[in-house]
């Protein structure tokens, strides 16, 4: 793999730029493997990357049934933060935050993290007392956040309303280091990394079933043949509950569509990512001026990737309450990706019933924050076949124990 | 967006006149269950990728729960049924089986 730098630039550009090579190679799979990865979405490959920079394990291969990055990573807000109440979500999620701050340099590959700060609003008095109780309990847990007066939200983002009628502003949870990067880059930076250390991207290769023997896999049966391997991590979303059926179990998730929507490019006027929890919509503004959008998630088990209508009208309902500025703007494009939810709303990072099956699924509507974080603490438990701390508590045999990680009570956070 | 007939009152009602409840027939298990049991009533899923079970309200009409069977790939919608049974009627599985031949019940065998 050739190096991108200013030199590359340079040395490009009085050749006509015929020297830049191929960011990954496709090659067809090998009949074995030490460790396959199901899932070439950001958090596979983060997995894989992590497994050949921190264990030296590069005979790999990550199959993807469509093609890498396509899924919930080409899909999402692109939203990095890490105030999270509970201790175990707080680590891993301030991990992934601060392998954020260096991963263009550490990929060679600019991502374009931007830590241009998220503001959660506080619009009842419960939401005031939440997040509070969440900048103390941040505190403890070494997260920056603080909380923040009305004045202040004015003064970081003049194009809100903080004034009502129905919900005024009265404060916000304010981290500062919290920010957005670019989605496509994460997965393609990874993606190219992970090549350049020898390992198979295998694209346009679904999984069809899950072969095991004596409760230990063997391999996948794949559009592509038969792969064996040594070792199985599934990484894939949405779809994990087709994956875990394939290999034999249940998992506590159901999968649901959660929209986003983008709008025409306008001038800046917005530098950073707000939140507006009570009337649950989401906004930031892209590098190309597009307001990026989000809301909340269908109520029902969906597969197609599309959402339902009036979700698009509640969001936007609320923001352009939130944001009076953009009552006029046209929205340009909307998708919807497939979001995997857990019980608890916590993820599971987790050995399975299969010896040395793995599996990393159930960020729900919070998962591209995650990805450095989450492939390292899964890279651990592949490579040690036992949890490390970042992922000890997200094991999937919490909820038979009653051990939650109860982000979604404790917090009322959209994730 | 979704619109399903509430099979008390006939209405054919849309997404924003109900409430979702998620998986239908779950076998359910309370005190004196072995934590296994209750896992699996309370947590897993089968989350199915084609022909599902759901419990629905229709919470701006006549406030009832319902059950629809649906496909979770396609977003049709195979038939509505009263929600005091403990399995799909036959009439909901005719429908379901002319439109998915391959498609097969597993609650004989699940349960």
């Amino acid at each position: 793999m050739k190096r991108y730098s200013v030199f590359a630039i340079a040395r490009e550009a009085v050749r006509y730029h015929m020297g830049w090579e191929r960011a990954w190679a496709s090659p067809e799979p090998k009949p074995a493997y030490d460790v396959i990865i199901v899932g070439a979405g950001g958090h596979g490959l983060a997995t894989a990357y992590y497994l050949g920079k921190n264990f030296g394990i590069t005979n790999v291969a990550i199959i993807e049934k469509g093609w890498l990055g396509g899924g919930n990573t080409g899909r999402n807000t692109t939203i990095i933060r890490s105030n999270y109440l509970q201790d175990p979500s707080a680590a891993i999620y301030e991990k992934s935050r601060s392998l954020y701050e260096t991963l263009s340099q550490d990929l060679n590959y600019n991502v374009m993290f931007s830590p241009r700060g998220v503001m959660m609003l506080a619009q009842t008095h419960h939401e005031v007392r939440g997040y509070l109780r969440t900048q103390h309990a941040n505190a403890l847990q070494g997260v920056a956040t603080e909380f923040i007066t009305p004045q202040r939200v004015k003064e970081l983002c003049p194009i809100l309303n903080i004034d009502g009628p129905r919900y005024p502003v009265l404060g916000a949870l304010w981290q500062a280091r919290g920010g957005t990067g670019r989605h496509d880059a994460v997965a393609w930076g990874y993606a190219r990394a992970c090549s350049a250390m020898g390992m198979h991207i295998i694209q346009n290769c679904e999984v069809k079933g899950v072969r095991s023997e004596n409760g230990a896999v063997t391999g996948v049966d794949t559009t592509k043949g038969f792969i064996g391997t040594k070792k199985l991590g599934m990484v894939v979303a949405g779809h994990s509950g087709q994956l875990a059926e394939m290999a034999g179990f249940r998992l506590p998730i159901e999968a649901v569509a959660l929209q986003a929507l983008v709008s025409e490019p306008i001038k800046p006027c917005m530098d950073v990512v707000v939140m507006a929890n009570t009337v649950h919509g989401y906004m930031s503004q892209s590098d190309k001026g597009e307001m990026v959008i989000g809301g909340g998630t269908d109520g029902f088990n969906n597969y197609t990737q599309r959402g339902s209508f009036h979700h698009i009208e509640e969001t936007l309902r609320a923001l352009v309450e939130t944001f009076p500025i953009i009552s006029r703007l046209k929205m340009l494009r909307q998708w919807g990706g497939i979001v995997d939810m857990t019980g608890d709303r916590s993820p599971l990072i987790s050995k399975t019933p299969l010896g040395n099956c793995f599996i990393n699924c159930g960020w729900g509507t919070g998962g591209f924050k995650a990805i450095p974080g989450s492939g390292w603490a899964m890279a651990e438990l592949m490579a040690k076949g036992e949890p490390g701390p970042l992922a000890a508590e997200f094991n999937m045999w919490r909820f038979k124990e009653g051990r939650f990680i109860d982000e979604s009570v404790a917090a009322g956070v959209a994730h | 967006m979704l619109t399903l007939e509430c099979p008390y009152c006939g209405v054919m009602a849309d997404e924003t006149e109900l409430s979702p409840g998620y998986e239908a027939h779950l076998k359910r298990f309370g005190p004196g269950a072995s934590p296994e049991e209750f896992e699996a009533y309370m947590f897993a899923r089968k989350n199915p990728k084609g022909v599902h079970f759901e419990r629905w309200r229709h919470s701006y009409g006549c406030g009832k729960w319902f059950l629809a069977a649906r496909c979770t790939a396609t977003l049709e919608v195979f038939g509505t049924y009263p929600a005091q049974v403990s399995e799909p009627p036959a009439d909901i599985i005719a429908k379901i089986q002319a439109r998915r031949p391959d498609w097969q019940p597993d609650w004989k065998a699940t349960k």
